[in-house]
């Protein structure tokens, strides 16, 4: 049965895990921290996947349906392994008024996927953001982490192809 | 901390600024900092430490006007400087004690700073919101001190109750009748709640201020802890503003090294710590029932009220939550008192608002107004108006719940009252101007799929509601739609805003009616023509093809 | 002190009744042989206030309040049918017909479903909403029992009676909004769950034909959630 009063064992050598363990501790192992300790393992492994749902579970007394469920609620955790670029686009109400929905037809023309895929070549990834907060410089898209203001379809096609060079 | 000692600080932090006065401010909140702020500081630095010269650079908050960003401001002459480039360093330092860079300037006389009252906003790029010792300087948490060494928690109450402040989350419920009820509800452990899970798309106030004067609302919630009889706060931020997450990190820390968090804050009984929450992308987390469930590790879905949150909020203990604008206000209403705040504004909606002024409009940026200023101010004066060549057609309040109001109604002062009755709502602030571009019907389906996804998916009426509502109106922009479909949408706007469970659902049909009711026109247009007279929507070519 | 709980009298449609403070509009009405419709409601289980069939008018609030949740009141005056009540009960149902698969006439649960009573009972004959046709699928990997998401109505009676009574935790909801629907485990295949008892508590209680037991056709399919009371009251008399 997975819940014990044991904390279960790390699932792997990866040190990554001791950092999850950590944000646990700091918990106090109590459930509440089960979307605190999802954000580390994402940041951690860039995505969660079942081993690390389980894990978590288990060292949280949280059910393993629970955590599933908040897992897949929160849109912020994503269950994919992400590329090695990131392209986010937000569509925020200001970024939409200004274009933001040609940009998205462009990245997704460019990368060849639609929004919410990664490449085959798992090379970049495409996302979609409700809003970011930069609507004083809409349109805007976040290039891995860096937020770009005012991106014209130019600079969106020049960014990604340095990505993917032909 | 004593008042004694709050002076040491403020009178210590002044003396070292007024040692050398010369100073370039260059604002790192989100705005500039995505058109590379970071870069200008970097070689304003640089420059600095090359030339030698005698002149601190500081990363400050939001100056507001964010489309002409990145902005530095040059101390102590006040001049402010717009569209600034890295290259433009060694001009800016040459110039510091001479004549200005005219090629930059931007004045601070425009209507765009002179019409606006600053509250909320007071500090915003004016300190660096990463030192406590600057906020002390601009007699930051003298409130707080006052609140709990010299005047009870019933006070603090009647004087929140005074000021007339109602929630600026947007559904404007009192805040001192709120706090009332917390203080009197008996519980063992009681909570205080900060809501910066600002969610609306098109709006970014409480981000600034978390980025720009962070404890401006920790001292806003220690006060409101002492004034309810809580000992423990959350602030829950969204995970799209890291920078916000860390800046208020910061200040927690910082409070707690000078001990205005943690037990017997200024040696009285008072005991109060506060940790950060980061929410995970839900909108429907906005809700107080929702945002509770997530804080306790659970599926963001909201639960009926009552009990309220007032009552049974946190792990059933009683509960209050305001947003990051009404805790924002709290220092400047206790350190000034609840008359001043009152005597500003509207007979009902008193104090100032923050508003993010975006879309089609010449000056993009974040403003405070007080209550009762126009539309047409807003828009016009402070705004600048719209871009050459394009007519005005709509500004949007209130985000996913809000509506679309016409110019006939530009007129109209801004309060929560007048907004509710244009079938719009003041929301948390996000203010879109739209002009001839947009096409209303298309506004409405942008909305839509936006509340269609954002749904918990308890309640039927807001989780197949919405889909179908969107199904619709995605008929209505392919051209595809029937006078039938239109019967059928405003059925479902009445129902599912009457029957759904939390405000989300119940606030749906706000964009698709609002429209409905100003720009029916353009509906019919689009059903019976297969127009769009915006050029939005593909509805003319599809004819034929898909029906 | 005498701690029994006080005694509240209202007015249910034109009616007066008496009732306990801690009484639901829904128990005082059902009490006095008042039907309010409802579907994620089942007597034993926590309430979810989710499916808003209970929706009733009170004299003097503005909005309609769910009947499962809300406590009576003295005084409080109760409308359980009206025009605009039964309008907004029956497009709650034409949307759930709408919004999955239910065909009736395929269905294991055919003439023994509580959304189909509730079609009938409200006078539901067509669905004017466009049908969205979602592709299901149906997890037949449990031994005993089937899922079929085509006829599920996310009343999440299964949830709760799976987390409250039985204890096991195995149900729980993925997602959310419109694509929401139930899980097993982390998503796991029914029949491979380690921690499904294989109880049967939420096959009884599921109103619909998503969870049935694959043993029993025709009327030996009828389902009976009234072990909840039972296991209720026992509970009670041990603590």
């Amino acid at each position: 049965m997975p819940l014990t009063s044991k904390k279960p064992p790390l699932p792997s050598e990866d040190k990554r895990w001791r950092i999850v363990n950590g944000t646990m501790r700091r918990h106090g192992y109590a459930r509440d921290a089960l979307i605190e300790t999802l954000h580390t393992v994402q940041e951690s492994f860039g995505f969660l996947d079942k081993v690390a749902l389980r894990f978590v579970a288990d060292s949280l007394r949280v059910p393993l349906s629970q955590a599933y469920g908040v897992a897949t609620f929160y849109h912020f955790f994503t269950m994919k392994p992400p590329g090695e670029h990131v392209c986010l686009i937000c569509m925020g109400t200001a970024c939409y008024i200004k274009g933001a929905g040609a940009l998205l037809n462009e990245a997704q023309a460019a990368l060849g996927i639609q929004a919410g895929e990664t490449t085959a070549d798992a090379k970049a990834s495409l996302m979609t953001a409700r809003c970011i907060g930069s609507c004083s410089v809409a349109p805007a898209v976040v290039f891995d982490g860096e937020t770009m203001g005012n991106v014209a379809g130019k600079n969106l096609r020049e960014k990604l192809a340095g990505w993917r060079p032909a | 901390m004593t008042f004694e000692e709050l002076e040491q600080i403020a009178a210590e932090t002044r003396e070292n600024r007024e040692k050398s006065p010369r100073e370039l401010n260059v604002c790192v909140a989100a705005g500039c900092l995505s058109l590379h702020s970071d870069a200008v500081k970097k070689s304003l630095e640089e420059e600095v430490k090359r030339t030698g010269a005698t002149c601190r650079v500081r990363g400050t908050g939001c100056m507001g006007l964010c489309s002409l960003g990145p902005l530095v401001a040059s101390e102590p002459s006040g001049q402010l400087y717009k569209s600034v480039a890295a290259a433009d360093a060694a001009e800016i330092v040459k110039n510091l004690e001479g004549a200005p860079v005219p090629r930059l300037l931007c004045s601070r006389e425009q209507p765009f700073f002179q019409r606006q009252n600053l509250i909320v906003l007071e500090n915003s790029g004016r300190i660096d919101p990463e030192k406590i010792e600057e906020y002390i300087a601009a007699d930051g948490y003298r409130a707080l001190v006052h609140a709990l060494t010299e005047v009870n928690p019933n006070e603090i109450v009647q004087e929140v109750s005074k000021s007339g402040l109602r929630g600026r989350g947007g559904a404007g419920y009192p805040t001192g009748l709120k706090w009332g009820t917390v203080s009197k509800t008996a519980g063992t452990t009681k909570y205080v709640i900060c809501n910066a899970d600002e969610g609306d798309p098109g709006a970014f106030m409480d981000r600034s201020v978390l980025e720009s004067d962070p404890h401006r609302v920790l001292e806003g919630m220690a006060i409101a802890a002492y004034a309810v009889g809580a000992t423990r706060g959350y602030i829950y931020v969204r995970a799209e503003y890291p920078l916000a997450v860390k800046r208020f990190g910061t200040a927690i820390r910082e409070a707690r090294r000078l001990g205005f968090l943690g037990s017997q804050i200024c040696n009285t009984k008072f005991n109060f710590d506060m940790e950060v929450r980061i929410g995970g992308g839900a909108f429907v987390c906005g809700e107080e029932t929702a945002l509770i469930a997530s804080i306790e590790g659970r599926r963001g879905a909201p639960r009926p009220r009552p009990p309220y949150p007032a009552q049974a909020g946190l792990w059933d203990m009683p509960t209050l939550i305001n947003n990051v604008e009404t805790f924002a206000n709290i220092p400047s209403i206790v350190r000034r008192g609840g008359d001043w705040y009152a005597s500003i504004g509207t007979k009902k909606s008193k104090g100032t608002k923050v508003f993010a002024l975006t879309g089609k409009v010449r000056n993009v940026g974040l403003i405070e107004v007080p209550m009762g200023t126009t539309l047409r101010q807003i828009i016009y004066e402070i705004g600048g108006g719209g871009p050459e060549g394009h007519k005005f057609k709509a500004v949007q309040t209130g985000g996913p719940s809000g509506g679309c109001i016409p110019e006939q109604f530009l007129d109209l002062s801004v309060d929560y009252e007048s907004l509710r009755e244009l079938g719009s709502i003041m929301g948390s602030g996000g203010m879109i101007v739209m002009d001839d571009s947009a096409c209303m019907v298309n506004v409405a389906h942008y909305f839509m799929e936006f509340c269609m996804s954002e749904s918990c998916g308890k309640c039927i009426p807001c989780r197949s509601g919405t889909a179908q509502m969107f199904e619709l109106l995605t008929r209505m922009t392919l051209g595809t739609a029937t006078a039938r479909d239109l019967e059928l949408l405003e059925e479902l706007c009445d129902m599912v805003s009457s029957t759904s469970l939390c405000g989300l659902g119940q606030s749906a049909p706000n964009p698709v009616l609002s429209t409905l009711r100003y720009f029916r026109d353009e509906y019919i247009e689009h059903i019976n023509e297969k127009r769009c007279r915006a050029g939005v929507c593909e509805c003319g070519s599809t004819v034929g093809v898909t029906a | 002190m005498n701690p029994a709980p006080s005694v509240k009298t209202l007015m249910i449609d034109g009616k007066d009744v008496s009732a306990r403070a801690d009484q639901s509009i829904l128990d005082a009405a059902r009490e006095n042989a008042i039907p309010i419709p409802t579907l994620c409601h089942l007597d034993g289980l926590s309430e979810a206030g989710a499916c808003r069939l209970c929706l009733v008018e009170l004299k003097g609030t503005p909005r309609l309040q769910p009947a499962c949740v809300t406590l009576v009141e003295e005084g409080m005056e109760v409308t359980t049918q009206s025009p605009r009540l039964e309008k907004y009960r029956r497009m709650v149902v034409e949307l759930l017909f709408a919004e999955r698969n239910h065909v009736c006439s395929v269905c294991v649960s055919n003439n023994m479903c509580e959304l189909q009573d509730m079609a009938k009972q409200l006078g539901v004959t067509h669905v004017r909403f466009p049908y969205r046709y979602p592709r299901l699928p149906v997890d037949t990997t449990h031994e005993r029992f089937t899922m079929d998401h085509n006829r599920c109505i996310l009343c999440t009676r299964c949830v709760r009676v799976c987390t409250e009574i039985e204890g096991a935790h195995t149900w729980g909801v993925f997602g959310r909004g419109v694509d929401a629907h139930l899980i097993t485990d982390l998503d796991i295949p029914w029949g491979t769950s380690d921690t499904c008892t294989s109880c049967g508590k939420c096959v009884q209680v599921c109103p619909t034909g998503a969870l049935f037991e694959k043993s029993k056709v025709g009327m030996q399919s009828q389902k009976n959630p009234d072990f909840l009371n039972y296991l209720n009251e026992m509970r009670e008399i041990e603590r």
